[in-house]
């Protein structure tokens, strides 16, 4: 398994446990406002808690645009 | 605070403020724990000038129009100022808004210089169409070291380039003063022209209701661009000798500690903020021992007697001592703005002591309109007009609710290159808002919805969808909206016309028994005429505007063509 597809694993482990999400139904193209269904707030949370995991800080403009698990775990993977 | 009937521009205001109170701070930013510059008057015109004496040599004269694309933070309120004092035009863009549209608006504009976070300029110069962008001039803050700058400079480096000392570049009241865009655009620009004459009237009418002092300080945290925030969080505490501190980030946790950390005077939210506060606090009430919240109670409902009147702030803080000791103790007020707050959210911080002053406005005319001052409390209404502010109820029926128009010194001149809409919006010098309210006998204005998404019954009364929401509020789903059933399937009669609630489930529910049940508890608590007749479980996200407002408009075109009144359930 290569670091982005840990990485992409592990954050949506994360989310599905978070967001209480069963981790069958999460995929790396998902939408993750849709999919786990929170808002912008909810996203900025998921965002600490991600710092938090992978000891890493990531400015709230890492999130501007991005909807998708896999551009996230890219942004992520590039702060690792 | 200065006496704003002297000044001709907000340049020649804010640099007066500049001049005044030399040695007070006007900014303040942080990142998270850090604290990232802290800046007095006499700092902030020393960094403004030699960027202004900058744009000036670069080809910025009056008039000339200059775009701000920034979240919040202190490069933006000072490359403002560098702006206004070359006699430029300001052109604040939304952040949240996609590289697209910024390069829509930045066409729109016309703008010449564009001053930019790196990271949102580097979306734009990747759009694909790019190369048609005509700025003379883009100038980045935050870009990393060896950042590719696309054809920017950087805004460290620009200022010093200067070779020759800024001119100060007087004003008229009547000149321009910025073109903001407002939401709710359905994709025809809206650039609302505003004149350094709507600015001064308007923070010289609302100073009175938010007075700011050197020490105050302002927590900005909705964006810059929209109008709440450029008053709110820039022009009314710099003309006062306030501070403002920004946050570079809108963590929750990071907001809550600021207020304690910088002893918060003000700061305005949307009503999801405010709703997500509430719940933050719910929470920790619910999770006292059962004893003492009872005695949190009676404090609240003693509270809430004391206070009935008027803001016993003092008072207030002693009776629930932790709970504004959370908040920093030095809290004035939290101004609420930008959608329909619910009264009741209004009333739960006005039982805690906490004075929320919800207003209503729009950047037609300059921000507010009205503000609920809370003398008396009357969280039903958005409160009375602002000074100079007068309001009109157009054709007014049932109840005496009709269309609101508006005129004062406050109102735009007009939509930028939109002859047709500013005719249709500005008539007679009455600024047309498109809401419905009306005026009770104490003057306080209360709103009603949008003129076309309402019903009329059988019984002639007016029903609104926004007046009846409240009774849904609290319910287990993750979001809800009442449309008139006319208004999502139009029909050609006015007989018969329905409420249908629209239900978005939170992720993994299914629409059940129990949640039927409790539409419908709900919905009998309505007056029978004002009750919704069937609700309709809807699979996708309500598109919401930047400022976290329910496009309705959109959503209703969103369900109109995804299924018919078939698909409603009764009640």
């Amino acid at each position: 398994m290569d670091d982005l597809q840990k990485t992409t694993d592990e954050i949506l482990e994360l989310a599905a446990k978070h967001f209480n999400v069963p981790r069958t139904q999460l995929t790396p193209d998902d939408d993750f406002f849709k999919k786990l269904g929170i808002n912008s707030l909810q996203a900025l949370d998921l965002l600490t808690r991600l710092e938090q995991h992978f000891h890493i800080e990531l400015p709230d403009y890492e999130l501007q645009g991005v909807s998708d698990f896999r551009t996230l775990a890219e942004r992520i993977q590039s702060r690792l | 605070m200065l006496d704003l009937a002297q000044y001709h521009s907000l340049g020649e205001a804010l640099q007066a403020a500049l001049d005044r109170w030399p040695e007070q701070i006007c900014l303040i930013e942080a990142d998270r724990e850090r604290e990232n510059a802290r800046f007095t008057y006499r700092q902030f015109k020393e960094i403004a000038l030699p960027l202004s004496a900058a744009m000036q040599e670069a080809g910025l004269s009056p008039g000339t129009r200059a775009a701000i694309l920034m979240t919040n933070q202190s490069k933006w309120l000072i490359s403002a100022y560098a702006v206004f004092f070359s006699g430029g035009v300001l052109v604040p863009l939304d952040y949240k808004l996609p590289a697209e549209d910024h390069q829509k608006l930045l066409a729109h504009s016309e703008a010449e210089f564009l001053v930019a976070e790196y990271h949102l300029w580097r979306a734009i110069s990747k759009e694909k169409n790019f190369g048609q962008i005509a700025v003379r001039a883009v100038i980045v803050t935050d870009a990393p070291p060896n950042a590719d700058l696309a054809g920017a400079q950087r805004w460290e480096d620009f200022g010093r380039g200067a070779t020759l000392a800024a001119k100060f570049v007087p004003r008229e009241r009547k000149d321009t003063a910025s073109i903001v865009y407002s939401s709710g655009t359905g994709g025809r620009p809206k650039g609302c022209v505003l004149t350094h004459d709507n600015y001064l009237e308007q923070a010289a009418a609302v100073a009175p209701v938010f007075p700011f002092w050197p020490g105050a300080r302002y927590l900005s945290i909705i964006p810059t661009n929209h109008a709440i925030d450029f008053m709110g969080g820039f022009i009314m505490p710099f003309t006062g000798g306030g501070t403002v501190v920004h946050l570079r980030t809108l963590r929750p946790e990071f907001i809550r500690e600021a207020f304690t950390r910088y002893g918060i005077a003000y700061m305005a939210v949307v009503p999801l903020i405010l709703k997500s506060l509430q719940r933050g606090l719910n929470e920790k009430f619910d999770a006292l021992p059962t004893r003492k919240r009872r005695v949190l109670n009676v404090l609240i409902a003693v509270n809430r007697s004391l206070t009935r009147n008027k803001p016993r702030l003092g008072l207030s803080r002693r009776l629930l001592k932790d709970i504004h000791a959370a908040f920093g103790g030095k809290l004035q007020a939290l101004l609420v703005g930008g959608a329909f707050t619910e009264p009741a959210t209004i009333e739960f911080f006005h039982d805690l002591g906490i004075p929320i002053y919800n207003g209503y406005g729009c950047t037609e005319a300059c921000t507010a309109i009205t503000i609920n001052d809370q003398r008396p409390f009357r969280p039903d209404t958005v409160g009375g007009a602002v000074r100079g502010m007068e309001i009109r109820i157009l054709s007014p029926g049932e109840g005496g609710v009709g269309e609101v128009a508006v005129r004062s010194k406050t109102v735009m001149s007009h939509y930028l290159n939109d002859p047709e809409m500013t005719v249709e919006t500005i008539v007679d010098g009455w600024l047309i808002t498109g809401d419905l309210g009306r005026l009770d006998r104490s003057g306080h204005l209360q709103l009603f919805g949008r003129k076309k998404n309402m019903i009329v019954t059988e019984e002639g009364k007016n029903i609104y969808p926004e007046d009846i929401e409240n009774a849904f509020d609290g319910m287990a789903v993750k979001e809800y909206c009442v449309f008139a059933a006319n208004y999502l399937w139009p029909a050609r009669t006015m007989v018969g016309e329905q409420l249908v609630l629209v239900v978005h489930l939170e992720p993994g529910k299914e629409a059940t028994a129990a949640l039927a049940e409790e539409i419908s508890q709900r919905n009998r608590r309505l007056l029978n005429y004002k009750r919704v007749s069937g609700y309709l479980v809807w699979e996708r996200d309500f598109p919401l505007t930047a400022s976290l407002k329910i496009k309705r408009g959109e959503l209703a075109a969103q369900i109109r063509e995804a299924v018919d009144g078939e698909s409603v359930i009764s009640l």
